[in-house]
């Protein structure tokens, strides 16, 4: 692949004598969303938390955008431009929709060392959180306490952070996990929007979102990459039906 | 995008952005307080709301970094002690102006912060509080060594701090103005730093420190930050006191002193700075009037503190607020 | 410096370690199983002492009166327990810290109360009274020796309750991660009296048993605590291995610290300021070791996962 966003190399991991992550090797391209599907206890969400910086692999490398980043902390990485979402929806509850917006701003713009001006006055953060929310579905929810969002718009609103930080690449750890039928909807259509402008990797269960979305998808079983392809070529592989896709195909 | 905009400039500032009338009304009554002195036992009454507004000081401090920050430290009179001993050692060699002895107060505390902070940051919340008493503990026992200084008895200061030879502080009264000067600029200065760009980050970090790191703040750096600076409002607080008390011992830095600040930040609501005001001076009169009912007062104030505890949540400031609530539903609705 | 001299001081840095073992090892499981932070777990120390002497006052036995203080501080702390913890489990640290605080001041003032300010001494049982010769010209106290080995005992009789027993097991894994043992099914409240209990009379015992050779005052729980507290950090919280290792290695340290740094450091300067920089680095040394473990390791030394 030409100058990919994401190169994982022979990545690996384990908890004790658990092997969670057994030589995982993968390319995500610019302005691909590329799916990683497996069944529960694959390693799903540690690749993920391998590859935003929250838990270090035991060996093997990430690249980003040509750059090492295996030794790098998660901050440095979203720096980078690095952003993810989390399983179980990680805002700060205390904060209104739009502070939160905004803080993912101010990370990406000038200095956090301000003491003394007030932070919630500044417009050139606020219209960047305004116009954020607005794209994820939460204009007029601007005021309203994180924690008092609704499930599916607590979700809106990570995707809402993940875009004011106008990402190169953005990790999704099952985004419609726990969504009701209308909203997975509402988020695909959301998520296909964002298609093109940057890099996806969408870990999911959810099996329409994963066809209706991905350009190429992975398959993660035990640890390692079982297939790995386009949509149509992985779903037919005889491998993977046998291994996990099975009936819940269609 | 347009109509988000003006609706969000119609929709009014929420509670918090406003001053109210209390922290107002607070510091009118501290304003007010050497004139009612005149009045009354002149001295004593003068000494007791300069120690109140010292430890104000010293508590608004703790109440950033826990009540903002969420960083519970159990050692934060390190810094005051660190502070006084400042003055005390500088004074033993005779330098008592406040232009070197109060930048250097601040600077050993901020130090102290720094260095302590690199350590603590790093954990989470139950060795957090561990960790700043053994640090506190630490600096305890060096002062308790410091033969030439006093040792476990402490140093008398002769000469309070001057201003350019000036005995400026000599004077109860201008010391008490000036305490209140400082009280009131550190009530100002922090009140701006929660509502900045760093503040914003400071109160994120304790509320989700890893969606922080993801988004790209570098959570530990910003933590050390806060702390040193509430360690240096803590050397400030130290100056003063070492001033006020014309003394200093290390029972200044003792674990019951953090535990006492702690109680003080309680007891005036955490998480709201002039809390920290009322926290101060609830503990100090409560101390004061029950130490005059009976020499075994600490019978009664122990359980008082967990009485506090179970009962009264949100402090001194979160009682009056249901009382207000209370009275609000039994008046007959006009 | 002789060799004399720093084999007394290594056994008596073993008997501090021992003896700071006791006290952190009942802190270490309630941290660990119920996160709640007992300030007041230092004044369980000091009322073992206290009880140990106004029951030998009463039965002129030591073992009788060991007995009766370790029964009645037990049901003191369950009483404790009943009363006024059990109502914070589910609170912040910070009003924990406050609460047994609040109990501290409370403790150490009847204690006064009761037994007056003065130190009070308890005279070490006869048998052991007296010295036994460990080197040509080098006496060291029977009874010293009999609190290491009687430590020690305790050391060994918990790991195997926490190894091989089934109850152990529960409390292992209630340290690791007690949301799941609750949901197994396990009564988490249960098993935290027990293991409090426990915790209140290993506490009680190290206080009766240093009480012959301390003196026995209010606020001896205190800078113990604290040290305990030291312990745990450096061994990580829930972990019974890091806390043994950890108090042993604090008790050496602190004690041949104490004993032999203005001698370490004539080796580098003059007399004089050796003598006063000398107790200052003694005081510091502890925390200093606790900093740069932290440093490498923000979880101390073995922490136990979960949480």
């Amino acid at each position: 692949m030409v100058d990919p966003v994401l190169e994982i190399s022979d990545l690996r991991k384990n908890f004790g004598g658990l092997v969670v992550t057994d030589g995982v090797t993968l390319d995500i391209g610019r302005g691909e969303l590329h799916a990683v599907i497996g069944p529960n206890g694959a390693g799903k969400t540690t690749l993920i938390n391998q590859i935003s910086g929250l838990i270090t692999p035991a060996a093997g490398t990430i690249r980003f955008n040509g750059a090492d980043i295996t030794g790098l902390p998660a901050n440095k990485r979203a720096e980078l431009g690095l952003a993810r979402s989390f399983q179980i929806t990680s805002v700060l509850p205390r904060f209104s929709a739009l502070e939160n917006v905004a803080l993912a701003v101010q990370a990406r713009i000038g200095t956090s060392y301000r003491f003394f001006a007030r932070a919630d006055c500044e417009q050139p953060f606020n219209e960047a959180a305004i116009a954020a929310l607005a794209e994820v579905g939460l204009a007029g929810r601007e005021h309203t306490l994180a924690e008092h969002l609704s499930h599916g718009e607590k979700r809106a609103l990570e995707l809402a952070m993940a875009l004011a930080m106008q990402p190169k690449l953005l990790l999704l750890d099952e985004p419609m996990a726990g969504t009701g039928h209308e909203e997975s909807a509402r988020l695909i259509d959301v998520l296909r929007q964002l298609k093109g402008r940057f890099s996806m990797l969408l870990v999911e269960h959810d099996m329409n979102a994963v066809f209706a979305l991905a350009d190429r998808i992975s398959v993660l079983t035990h640890g390692r990459i079982l297939a790995s392809g386009a949509p149509h070529a992985v779903r037919t592989d005889p491998k993977v039906v046998a291994a996990y896709l099975g009936e819940e195909m269609e | 995008m347009a109509q988000t905009l003006a609706a969000f400039s119609t929709v009014p500032l929420r509670r918090p952005d406003r001053p109210g009338l209390l922290p107002a009304m607070i510091f009118l009554v501290l304003a007010l307080i050497p004139a009612a002195a005149t009045l009354g036992p002149q001295s004593y009454l003068l000494g007791l709301f300069t120690r109140v507004m010292v430890f104000a000081i010293a508590a608004m401090a703790l109440d950033f970094i826990s009540g903002y920050g969420g960083l519970v430290s159990f050692g934060h009179a390190a810094f005051v002690g660190i502070g006084a001993y400042v003055v005390g050692i500088l004074g033993a060699h005779g330098i008592t102006d406040m232009l070197v002895s109060l930048p250097a107060a601040l600077l050993a505390s901020a130090i102290f912060a720094y260095l302590t902070g690199t350590v603590c940051m790093r954990t989470k919340s139950v060795y957090f509080i561990m960790i700043t008493l053994a640090f506190g503990q630490m600096a305890y026992f060096i002062a308790g060594s410091l033969a030439p200084y006093g040792g476990d008895d402490g140093l008398t200061i002769r000469l309070r701090s001057t201003l350019l030879a000036f005995p400026f502080l000599q004077n109860d009264r201008t010391l008490y103005y000036f305490v209140l000067l400082c009280l009131f600029l550190a009530y100002l200065m922090f009140r701006a730093i929660v509502y900045s760009r760093f503040g914003r980050v400071f109160r994120g970090a304790r509320e989700n420190p890893t969606r922080m790191a993801t988004l790209g703040f570098d959570v530990f750096r910003f933590q050390r930050v806060g702390y040193v600076i509430a360690g240096a409002v803590g050397g400030l607080a130290g100056f003063l006191l070492a001033n006020a008390t014309e003394f200093v011992s290390p029972a200044y830095m003792s674990w019951q002193r953090s535990g006492e600040l702690i109680i003080m930040v309680l007891f005036g609501g955490i998480g709201s700075l002039h809390g920290a005001i009322v926290g101060a001076a609830g503990y100090l009169l409560i101390e004061e009037i029950l130490s005059g009912i009976t020499e075994q007062w600490k019978l009664i104030f122990g359980p008082l503190l967990v009485l506090v505890v179970l009962f009264a949540r949100g402090g001194l400031l979160g009682l009056a607020g249901a009382m207000r609530e209370r009275l609000a539903r039994g008046r007959p609705r006009a | 410096m002789s060799t004399g001299l720093f084999v007394v001081q290594v056994l008596n840095g073993l008997q501090f370690g021992v003896l700071l073992f006791l006290i952190a090892a009942g802190l270490t499981l309630v941290f660990g199983v119920m996160d709640f932070i007992n300030l007041a777990h230092g004044v369980q120390y000091m009322l073992g002492a206290y009880l140990a002497v106004a029951f030998y006052a009463l039965t002129g036995n030591f073992l009788i009166a060991l007995v009766l203080a370790l029964a009645a501080a037990l049901v003191f702390g369950l009483l404790l327990e009943f009363v006024v913890f059990r109502h914070l489990y589910d609170r912040d640290h910070l009003e924990q810290v406050i609460a047994t605080f609040g109990i501290i001041i409370f403790l150490n003032q009847a204690v006064k109360t009761v037994w007056g300010a003065a130190p009070l001494t308890l005279p070490i049982p006869e048998m052991f009274s007296g010295s036994i010769v460990l080197m040509p010209g080098l006496l060291y106290p029977v009874w010293r020796l009999v609190v290491i080995a009687a430590g020690l005992a305790v050391a060994l009789l918990l790991y195997v309750l926490v190894s091989h027993t089934r109850l152990g097991m529960l409390v292992r894994a209630g340290a690791t991660n007690a949301r799941m043992v609750s949901a197994l099914g396990v009564d988490i409240r249960r098993l935290f009296m027990i293991v409090f209990g426990f915790g209140t009379m290993l506490a009680a015992f190290a206080g009766a048993m240093i009480a012959p050779i301390l003196s026995v005052e209010p606020g001896m729980g205190d800078t113990v605590l604290i040290l305990a507290f030291v312990v745990i950090v450096i061994g990580g919280i829930g972990s019974m291995r890091g806390a043994f290792l950890a108090a042993l290695l604090i008790g050496l340290v602190d004690t041949l610290g104490r004993s032999f740094a203005i001698d370490i450091l004539r080796l580098v300067m003059p007399p004089s300021p050796a003598r006063t920089v000398g107790p200052a680095i003694a005081s510091m040394l502890i925390y200093m070791l606790m900093a740069l473990v932290l440093y490498f390791r923000p979880a101390g030394l073995f922490p136990s996962r979960g949480r």
